[in-house]
């Protein structure tokens, strides 16, 4: 469809919102951001290479890029069902519920990060009971994991439901009078008609999971070339004063996470596109 | 395949929605619910699709109980108000949609799917859009790939519901006239849904006009139009005058004036002999000199000459708004004014007067 762009607005000050936009992205995000860049430059090619491509290093990409796609995954299956039953049902207990979910926003993730620690240790709440049979939590990958779907949660949850409230009921009982099965009217139906906000509710989970720091220090045990994210490896960086070889990481972990949102953010406007009514 | 419901009730918390309705669909029929909203028409429909289950009574397709049978295994066309269309589907896939669910034993290959598909596409002559999702689609053409889809699973009783209420006029028209051709094609027993009497009038067999969830009158087009059941009914089938009046020895008189209307079908309040009358706009005659006690004075407060009546607005002489229908050529003899003092008689006796 072809979009006016000299439409006559209600409200003038395109030019005005535009210039703010820049100003404000420039302040707060750009201008700190080109500041890693610059720190970075000061690196030879050699030296770039021996911070961002050391053994130590990688295996702190691989788990921390693994651990947060396996939690944003796990949120968009959970926080599918989540939304799916808020929104569906009426039970009691619900508004609460409703709240329960925000509450990894709000929560210090240091105290997250000690309280899933407590509960996941071998001698914790659930801990003792998955030690037997050889699951180790804490101070594992495994750790990491949980600890980044406990932060992603409300993400997954907050994108989906208002996207969910929109879908009119009359989509199942179209389904249903056509004859299609329960399993079907889920699979053809009701989930290619959420898949944008999933996408989004994805994207967003999993950024937030890859600068996380505070809950994963406490239950990983930062073990390197084991259970080291790249957020705590910046950190040890900088505790040696060597704040280039941090920036370099951070050029790294920043210039792929740029890539992949913006793939999933493509991939989401795809989807959405079909579906604008 | 026959629809009888049998003393069904439904409610909504303490909203009584259907109010023991009963009621016999014939094979082939084409058959309106007729009401205001809030009048049960579309909670009625629902429990026929199985959408909704009654609280009492019963539900029989062919004779037999469908009580039990799910919603699926209805064999149901239920067209719905906004269409539900499947939006990332296109249009060939929305109507391939019921086909593509049958389990796999029993599922046509994908070639008599495709044929089928086009098949109706064509009967709903869109066949040129196959490839559009919906949103790409006017509103008429997503009515019509509606109908499309539920056809596909070849039902046996068609159901829609306010299949034409988010149209413009003019398409509106167009559709249900086209809905009218279809269905003697086809000869599927149909039910629709709708506010609209003019709709309801023009393209059902029989009109079934419901009021506050009960049944006020089953009946075909000019039965309900000519011969209503109740105030209800008349009030309702096109535009009415409403006086407030009285009746004293079988006579109506309105307002102050003793105005005389022999009337058969009078019934007034038993004590204070208070009584509401109804006439349509276009049988009140204006005449320019009193004729006994046949004619009430008024007053002429508009005219809008345009379209094929001539509508005049005018004030009784008692304060009460009157609406008359005229032709042009009486229009144009009468050189009226607004202003214009005049005299209306009603054309006919059949008047309808509702005690209150």
């Amino acid at each position: 469809m072809a979009t006016n762009t000299k439409r006559n607005n209600v409200l003038p000050g395109f030019g005005l919102t535009l210039g703010f936009t820049l100003a404000y992205l420039g302040i707060v995000v750009l201008i700190p951001i080109s500041t890693i860049f610059f720190k970075t430059f000061t690196l030879t090619w050699p030296q770039f290479w021996a911070a961002v491509a050391s053994p130590r290093t990688i295996a702190a990409y691989r788990l921390s890029f693994g651990a947060s796609i396996a939690g944003a995954l796990v949120n968009s299956v959970f926080g599918f069902i989540v939304a799916w039953s808020l929104v569906r049902y009426e039970f009691p207990g619900k508004s609460l519920i409703d709240v329960m979910v925000d509450l990894p926003f709000a929560l210090p993730t240091s105290v997250a990060g000690i309280t899933l620690t407590a509960i996941y240790a071998g001698n914790g709440w659930i801990g003792r009971y998955l030690a037997p049979l050889g699951i180790k939590v804490a101070y594992a990958p495994l750790g990491v994991a949980v600890a980044l779907t406990f932060v992603g949660l409300p993400f997954v949850v907050r994108t989906i439901q208002p996207v969910l409230e929109d879908l009119d009921q009359e989509y199942e009982e179209a389904a249903a009078t056509l004859g299609a099965s329960r399993l079907q009217t889920f699979v053809l139906v009701i989930a290619p008609a959420l898949i944008p906000a999933l996408l989004t509710g994805f994207a967003l989970a999993f950024a937030r999971a890859l600068g996380e720091y505070g809950s994963v220090v406490f239950i990983s045990g930062n073990m390197p070339m084991h259970t080291e994210v790249v957020p705590l490896l910046i950190m040890s960086k900088l505790e040696q004063f060597d704040y280039a070889g941090a920036t370099a990481i951070a050029v790294v972990m920043l210039t792929v996470s740029f890539v992949i949102l913006l793939g999933v953010n493509m991939l989401q406007r795809w989807s959405s596109r079909r579906l604008a009514a | 395949m026959s629809i009888e419901l049998r003393n069904i009730a439904k409610k909504f918390g303490d909203f009584v929605a259907v109010d023991n309705i009963s009621l016999h669909i014939e094979t082939g029929e084409l058959v309106a619910l007729l009401g205001l909203s809030g009048s049960g028409k579309t909670t009625l429909l629902r429990i026929i699709a199985g959408l909704e289950t009654p609280d009492t009574g019963e539900v029989l397709f062919h004779g037999e109980d469908a009580s039990a049978v799910s919603v699926r295994e209805r064999k149901v066309g239920f067209v719905f108000q906004h269409y539900a269309l499947f939006r990332h589907m296109t249009v060939f896939e929305n109507v391939a949609f019921g086909l593509r669910v049958i389990p796999r034993r029993a599922r046509p290959a994908e070639a008599a799917i495709a044929r089928r598909v086009h098949e109706l596409l064509k009967l709903v002559q869109l066949d040129f859009l196959a490839d559009r999702y919906p949103s790409q689609l006017s509103g008429g053409q997503r009515q019509r790939v509606a109908l499309a889809r539920t056809l596909a699973v070849e039902p046996k009783v068609l159901l829609l519901d306010e299949p034409f209420g988010a149209l413009d006029a003019k398409v509106r028209q167009e559709l249900r006239r086209w809905l009218r051709r279809l269905h003697d094609e086809i000869k599927i027993t149909s039910v629709f849904v709708t506010h609209d009497q003019e709709e309801a009038l023009e393209l059902a067999n029989r009109i079934v006009v419901m009021n506050q969830g009960r049944i006020e009158q089953i009946g075909s087009a000019e039965e309900v139009y000519h011969h209503p059941a109740n105030a209800f009914v008349y009030n309702f089938l096109g535009n009415v005058n409403l006086f407030h009046g009285r009746i004293e020895n079988g006579r109506v008189f309105l307002g102050d004036t003793a105005v005389e209307l022999e009337n058969t079908h009078a019934h007034a309040h038993p004590e204070t002999g208070k009584a509401i009358l109804y006439v349509r706009p276009h049988l009140l005659e204006i005449v320019m000199k009193p004729n006994g006690k046949q004619t009430f004075p008024a007053t002429v407060k508009s005219i809008n000459p345009a379209g094929p009546q001539v509508k005049i607005e005018l004030v009784a002489e008692w304060g009460d708004m009157v609406q008359v229908e005229i032709d042009h050529e009486r229009y144009q003899a009468l050189h009226l004014e607004p202003g214009a003092n005049v005299f209306l008689r009603p054309k006919e006796q059949k008047l309808f007067v509702y005690s209150i």
